[in-house]
């Protein structure tokens, strides 16, 4: 086993594609110790990539924001522009773990760890956002929801590393809002969850929308009926509705001990009505 | 497996040691350099018995590579009372019987040491919220939420 510390992308890129054996990507490290520690994985290669050159900032740009990969969940929730911009993507984030793992976990962790109930996830598909990648062919930039495709699995090919989380700006009269259901007041998995995006136009009428809902099938869901459940109305009780419907309809869950399909299936419905009810408000939607 | 070198600062003092690649920092401080303050609860960041300050950061040492604290600055209990003079922290924690069995004792210092640096001023809703990465099966909680409370009232005061 090796520890590496590159301090630069393409070193870390070089290092991870010529890699032979099992390497794995270290940020906070909040999931991999853990499953290190459980004999999960036994990487022949850790690369630490916190030394690299802007990966643990959040950089604000006339485009948006780039959080960058080694970027703290505390950090995140630290950052009042960030919050002030998306306060759903920010919510979601502050919910992963204890103020311990908080000082640790970073959402392109969170992302690539590819469980179906990551709590950024839901709020970050929602939000529109795109995952920078750097790889042995150069840059790449895809939309979160592409990045895991099961659980435990993702989409990023040998030598790629994701550098960043990009958020747009957001445009006039937007709000964002992550909910999860656990059967706890905090620190849990959640057993569903939601992440609820919206522009509102000057009559408060819904421009356009976004929702996804996470721990209900194999990755986050991108709910496109919910999209147009929403669009061209008002926020109100037929398209709260509507959309509770389309969101219970789209679930594939599992039955397991945190929950049963039937419970999830309707608590997904809840979770989007109530996730889109503050995003609304934070819209300035009356 | 060659070891890595790590050059570090632990309670303000230089320090430096070799680890292996796998090793958590927690390991290290206990096995290596002889500070068992920090204790191993759930070794997997559930429990916060093993919490150290990283760089103005509260962290579980179990989930951090004994390989990561080069070039950075880390706090133990150990480097929490001056001497004989106890920390108002620690101070209050033996006023209010805060602690029985004592594993998660040197956690929730850390952590309530971290909590009133970054807010002096806690609501109690705000003390339990900010130690609940740290369990503890003895208490109850109340006696620890308590000692902090006024640990933060001499802390103004002071």
């Amino acid at each position: 086993m090796r520890y590496i510390r590159p301090l630069s992308m393409e070193d870390a890129v070089g290092q991870l594609a010529g890699s032979s054996g099992t390497a794995a990507i270290l940020a906070g490290g909040s999931d991999l110790l853990v499953r290190m520690k459980g004999g999960f994985i036994e990487p022949d290669l850790i690369l630490d990539i916190k030394a690299i050159d802007g990966l643990s900032e959040i950089r604000e740009t006339a485009e948006g924001f780039s959080i960058g990969a080694a970027v703290s969940c505390a950090l995140m929730g630290e950052s009042a522009a960030l919050k002030g911009e998306w306060p759903g993507v920010v919510e979601a984030a502050k919910l992963i773990g204890s103020k311990q793992v908080q000082g640790r976990c970073t959402i392109t962790g969170n992302l690539c760890n590819a469980s179906p109930a990551a709590d950024s996830v839901p709020a970050l598909v929602a939000a529109g956002a795109m995952a920078l990648i750097a790889g042995p062919a150069g840059r790449r930039t895809v939309a979160v929801e592409a990045v895991p495709t099961g659980p435990g699995k993702t989409s990023l090919a040998k030598g790629e590393i994701i550098e960043a989380i990009l958020l747009d700006r957001r445009a006039p009269r937007s709000g964002d809002a992550y909910l999860r259901f656990i059967p706890r007041t905090e620190m849990d998995i959640a057993v569903v969850s939601a992440g609820v995006n919206l522009t509102l136009d000057e009559q408060g009428v819904v421009k356009s929308a976004r929702v996804a809902l996470g721990a209900v099938a194999p990755t986050v869901l991108l709910v496109e009926e919910a999209t147009e459940a929403l669009i061209g109305r008002k926020l109100d009780e037929a398209a709260l509705e509507r959309l509770a419907k389309v969101c219970s309809g789209a679930c594939r869950p599992i039955d397991d001990k945190r929950g049963t399909v039937e419970f999830r299936r309707k608590v997904a419905g809840v979770l989007a009505r109530r996730a889109a009810t503050t995003a609304y408000a934070r819209a300035g939607g009356k | 497996m060659a070891g890595v070198a790590v050059s570090t600062t632990i309670n303000g003092d230089n320090v430096e040691y070799l680890c292996q690649p796998d090793e958590t920092l927690l390991d290290v401080l206990r096995d290596r350099l002889g500070l068992t303050g920090a204790k191993e609860g759930c070794g997997t960041g559930d429990c916060g018995a093993c919490s150290i300050i990283l760089d103005d950061r509260l962290v579980c040492s179990c989930l951090v590579l004994g390989a990561e604290a080069e070039g950075r600055r880390v706090e133990t209990i150990e480097g929490m009372a001056h001497g004989d003079r106890l920390h108002p922290l620690q101070q209050k924690f033996l006023e209010h019987a805060a602690l029985q069995c004592g594993i998660c004792t040197p956690g929730f210092l850390i952590a309530a040491k971290d909590l009133l640096a970054k807010n002096p001023d806690p609501t109690e809703e705000e003390i339990r919220f900010g130690l609940a990465g740290n369990l503890c099966r003895c208490t109850g909680y109340d006696k620890i939420v308590r000692a902090v409370q006024d640990a933060a009232s001499v802390m103004k005061g002071a």
